[in-house]
């Protein structure tokens, strides 16, 4: 039980590590595609090529370089949570409505400002609703960590597996679905307020 | 170049889990495709119960992938079985969702034309419903295709072959090679499908609806 709570916690930290530097990473460069037109394209198709590996593939290489642990499952995390937050970065900023940034720029607020102020929060509860996505793709993608030597609750899952113990299997299982459902249902929540209170 | 080398001396094991590889997505995108279709089409009669079930097999879908492998192993055993069930039915949930959605968000008032023409609900669902919903099905048979792709990687763990075998050799003895034998042919595989049902869905779009559709 100690041990289960463990691997939860473990999960936990590694989800939540991967998903604040990919928002990081992926509200960057939402913005860079937003401020300069001709980059837009190449980001979101980067940002959709490195979807399309498959993961076992793209872990297994990041772990050539990286080695074993939790750094490589970080990264690939990272990777993977990229393109929901960086396309609905982009959209949320694009369909700001150009009367409002106009009406931005005509109070003199400079570029900066404008992003701060107008464009970003009002892009935001589309932005959210990437991170969730993510946050709930990264919640199982993060399993197959152990094949590469990270911790989480992928280690019972993957004991289970070899010792055709369903109990430890679902041990794993059930508190990734549960996180998986919790996490969708209250982001949720959070997300329709965000954008009740946009408009 | 130590990996060429690599390539060169065992491409015959390469390429039959290439082959593999192949046959796995195929085969199984395949029987997700021939059971969404028919059970889209007939949830979007049904919009009621069509959420509910919609909800239900959106949540199987949060198993994670190593956990329903583990299951279908205990279920079926080690081999191709287990693996073809489980890609089978991972690959039913973005076909039915498209499905479904595509047919649901066709226009009121071209289904109301239609009926105006005097067509039949067989006539209305050949000829106007499902040519309006291929793009949104089609897109979904990419979803599938792409993720089942990964799915078959790890499906190699439970003795079902394909590239996944070559990654996994690789992680175990830490060799290089045979990681980048497996991972590159895989990451194409990917790349080549969606490309592929891409083309596709350009081709099959209705003429007009090309240039507002994704």
């Amino acid at each position: 039980m100690i041990n289960l709570l463990q691997y939860i916690i473990e999960h936990l930290i590694i989800v939540i590590i991967a998903t604040v530097i990919s928002v990081g990473i992926g509200i960057i460069l939402g913005i860079i595609g937003y401020w300069i037109r001709p980059l837009a394209s190449p980001i979101l198709l980067f940002s959709e090529a490195v979807q399309t590996i498959p993961t076992l593939a793209l872990l297994a290489i990041l772990m050539i370089l990286f080695g074993l642990g939790n750094t490589t499952i970080i990264s690939g995390l990272v990777l993977y949570a990229l393109l929901p937050i960086v396309r609905n970065t982009h959209t949320g900023l694009v369909s700001v409505p150009p009367a409002i940034k106009e009406a931005a720029r005509g109070m003199g607020m400079s570029k900066l400002q404008r992003l701060f102020w107008v464009e970003l929060p009002l892009a935001f509860p589309l932005i959210f609703s990437g991170i969730k996505i993510s946050v709930v793709n990264s919640l199982s993608i993060a399993v197959i960590g152990v094949l590469i030597g990270s911790g989480g609750l992928g280690y019972p899952i993957y004991r289970g597996i070899q010792t055709q113990n369903l109990n430890l299997i679902m041990s794993g299982a059930i508190p990734i679905m549960i996180m998986a459902i919790l996490f969708d249902y209250l982001m949720s929540v959070i997300e329709k307020r965000l954008s009740r209170h946009a408009k | 170049m130590n990996f060429i080398a690599f390539i060169y001396e065992h491409h015959a094991e390469i390429l039959t889990s290439l082959l593999k590889h192949i046959y796995l997505v195929v085969f199984s995108v395949a029987i997700g495709i021939l059971f969404s279709i028919p059970a889209g089409i007939l949830l979007s009669r049904h919009k009621k119960t069509a959420e509910k079930i919609l909800a239900v097999v959106g949540i199987v879908q949060t198993i994670p992938g190593l956990v329903m492998l583990g299951l279908a192993l205990i279920l079926f055993g080690v081999g191709n079985t287990p693996a073809l069930v489980v890609l089978s039915v991972y690959s039913v949930l973005p076909i039915l969702r498209n499905t479904y959605t595509g047919l649901t968000e066709v226009q009121p008032g071209l289904i109301e034309a239609g009926r105006g023409l005097g067509m039949t609900s067989t006539q209305l669902l050949f000829r106007v419903e499902l040519p309006l919903a291929v793009p949104s099905i089609i897109s979904g048979i990419r979803i599938s295709t792409v993720y089942i792709v990964s799915w078959a990687a790890l499906a190699g763990l439970i003795g079902a072959g394909g590239l996944g075998d070559l990654i996994w050799t690789g992680l175990s003895t830490y060799n290089t090679n045979y990681i980048l034998a497996g991972a590159i042919p895989s990451a194409v595989l990917a790349f080549l499908f969606s490309g592929l049902i891409g083309g596709i869905l350009r081709f099959v779009t209705p003429r007009g609806l090309r240039g507002n559709a994704a």
